[in-house]
């Protein structure tokens, strides 16, 4: 069994893939958390846990919940903006939550502008300058969002959570696999069932100094 | 968007019916075939839903290519071409591949290396290719004979790599094959080798799957990179190529992107353990001296075991069926016993032994040979003659036969 864990950094210059330090991927029912193999219920309530505290609880949704190229993307997309209005609706003065698309992959040069979106390929910039310290990746293609959540962990202390509709992502704090529209709109059930008895973390010194 | 789950039950336009791949290969009833190892490649494609095969009609390693073929022309292939060298076949793959097809492609030695720039490729770009490799030697003077060495190239490829023994281990990991590099979170080309010539042109009895049963088709919905999109890595890396910009975020980019290729290879440890039933097969490895092979050379193996026995030693056999993923941890277990550990194979470098050198404690237990290469046979005396030298007894020469 890896002692590897899979916490928020900055943990390296070049960090490893976790899934080369031994950590596996959840069945289904399961979820991990840092890494560790844990029923999906208990994931939910650290997942709701990790926005509450957050100070910029941040969703990251990709290309295949932004673009209606079927039926249940559309409808997963119309669950993620409920999530977001249930972070809104949850929020307490000095949180600010975000929505910031990741709308493809494509290299843009000499930046992106991080105040309107995040890019797989320096993902760091966006929860730099928005001082995001927890996120949660869904709708991204398995590969970039691994890429992303590493390069995250590589140099942010941002906390990571994937929502993922494969089988999930050990590079990520939090990993959900499967996801669905009943799984996202589970979690939101949990943020508004966990308000109110988890107090904000607006002065966390680690999160301004390294974000 | 179809569901692949809804396919199952349907037929194809084969008539053959789309089935749960795990049943089919470990439920469904057998029946016995004389085949070739060749005839075998055909008839697991026939099998496999295949929508595109390209080949190479190189020097008769195999008579694959061709008989796939003749698949094609009874219907069960969805395209098939061939291509003007062996690279051209890998980019043509490639190629097909990013378009979403399940693609299938043979090759062997000299045409391994000379695609070789393909392989990394085809794994950056996270496509699922299967390539058989049948391999055989690759320096000058040429060998079609059967030779390991190529298989040493394709280890750091970021290919999973596995290496069958039998016509049998052929037919279910050509199908098994496709179910573990199409996972989502693997999505890596696999290359399954054989021995050339010892396999692919000897006949073996071979159970096979009933022909009106076939793999359920691919799905490239599932893919952890976008299919063939022109704007974004990995297709855009070939024509504007963002990794040569000379910034930090890049150099990162490039670098975490091959971390999770090798990522990649690491999940697959999980499904090719179920699949083909642990990356590596053990007999009495409570034996003070173990062999440890791949491919052919565990046959050869197996029979030295046996002459052992008729004198009275023990020895134990560990199979490594996967190459990549690499059973570091099985193969430590399996020879914690073992004083002596012998590692037989058919190349002049002895890779798999310094696999295993640098996986085990006590690497001094390791004796790398015997070797044979560029195309001779591994009589079982030579492999209980190295034992015995080794272990300070007294063995005949074979070099002496016939005189």
């Amino acid at each position: 069994m890896t002692q590897y864990r899979v916490l928020p950094g900055p943990e390296h210059f070049l960090p490893p893939a976790a899934a080369s330090m031994g950590i596996y991927l959840p069945n289904p029912g399961e979820a991990h958390i840092n890494g560790v193999i844990v029923p999906e219920e208990k994931a939910y309530e650290e997942a709701a846990r990790q926005f509450l505290m957050a100070q910029v609880p941040t969703i990251f949704p990709g290309p295949l919940v932004l673009w209606a190229w079927n039926e249940k993307a559309a409808k997963k997309a119309a669950a993620v903006r409920k999530l977001y209005e249930i972070l809104k609706e949850c929020a307490q003065p000095g949180q600010k939550p975000m929505l910031i698309p990741m709308p493809d992959y494509r290299p843009k040069y000499p930046k992106i502008n991080p105040e309107v979106e995040i890019n797989p390929n320096h993902p760091n910039l966006t929860i730099w300058h928005n001082k995001i310290d927890c996120c949660m990746f869904i709708g991204v293609h398995c590969h970039q969002a691994n890429l992303s959540l590493k390069i995250i962990r590589g140099g942010t202390s941002c906390y990571t959570v994937a929502m993922c509709a494969q089988a999930g992502h050990e590079d990520a704090m939090l990993s959900f696999r499967d996801a669905s529209v009943e799984k996202i709109l589970k979690l939101g059930d949990w943020i508004r069932k966990l308000k109110g008895t988890v107090k904000p973390r607006l002065t966390s010194t680690k999160t301004s100094a390294s974000n | 968007m179809a569901e692949i789950k809804s396919q199952i039950g349907t037929q194809n336009k084969k008539g053959q019916t789309f089935t749960d791949a795990w049943k089919m290969m470990n439920e469904a009833p057998r029946s016995p075939s004389f085949y070739t190892g060749s005839e075998v490649i055909k008839e697991a494609l026939r099998r496999a839903s295949c929508d595109v095969m390209i080949a190479y009609p190189i020097t008769p390693q195999s008579e694959a290519a061709a008989l796939i073929g003749e698949l094609f022309a009874e219907g069960y292939i969805g395209d098939y071409f061939r291509g003007e060298s062996e690279f051209a076949v890998m980019s043509q793959c490639a190629g097909a591949a990013f378009g979403g097809a399940r693609v299938f492609t043979t090759t062997a030695g000299p045409g391994t290396m000379r695609a070789m720039e393909n392989f990394p490729m085809w794994a950056g770009a996270r496509l699922p290719i299967q390539m058989i490799v049948t391999c055989r030697g690759i320096n000058s003077p040429l060998s079609i004979q059967p030779d390991t060495i190529e298989i040493s190239y394709l280890l750091n490829t970021g290919m999973l790599v596995w290496h069958a023994e039998t016509a049998q281990d052929f037919f279910d990991w050509i199908l098994k094959g496709f179910m573990v590099s199409e996972e989502p979170e693997v999505h890596l080309p696999l290359a399954l080798c054989c021995d050339g010539f010892f396999v692919t042109h000897t006949k073996d009895v071979v159970n096979l799957t009933p022909a009106d049963m076939c793999l359920p088709p691919y799905d490239p919905y599932r893919s952890p990179v976008p299919c063939m999109d022109m704007e974004c890595p990995p297709v855009r890396m070939m024509r504007d190529p963002f990794i040569m910009k000379s910034n930090y975020i890049s150099y990162a980019t490039h670098a975490s992107w091959q971390q999770e290729i090798w990522a990649a290879v690491e999940r697959s440890r999980k499904h090719t353990i179920k699949w083909i039933n642990g990356l590596i097969d053990t007999e009495n490895t409570d034996a003070e001296v173990v062999i440890v092979a791949s491919g052919t050379a565990v046959s050869q193996g197996r029979e030295a075991i046996r002459l052992l026995e008729d004198e009275g030693m023990r020895c134990g056999l560990v199979k490594v069926k996967s190459l990549r993923p690499w059973p570091g941890e099985e193969i430590r277990e399996a020879t914690k016993n073992a004083k002596h550990i012998f590692v037989p194979e058919f190349n002049v470098t002895g890779w798999l032994a310094k696999e295993i050198k640098a996986t085990i404690p006590n690497s001094e237990r390791v004796h790398a040979g015997p070797h044979v290469c560029g195309g001779m046979t591994m009589p079982p005396e030579i492999i209980v003659s190295e034992i015995k030298t080794a272990l300070g007894m007294r063995s005949e020469s074979l070099a002496g036969r016939g005189s």
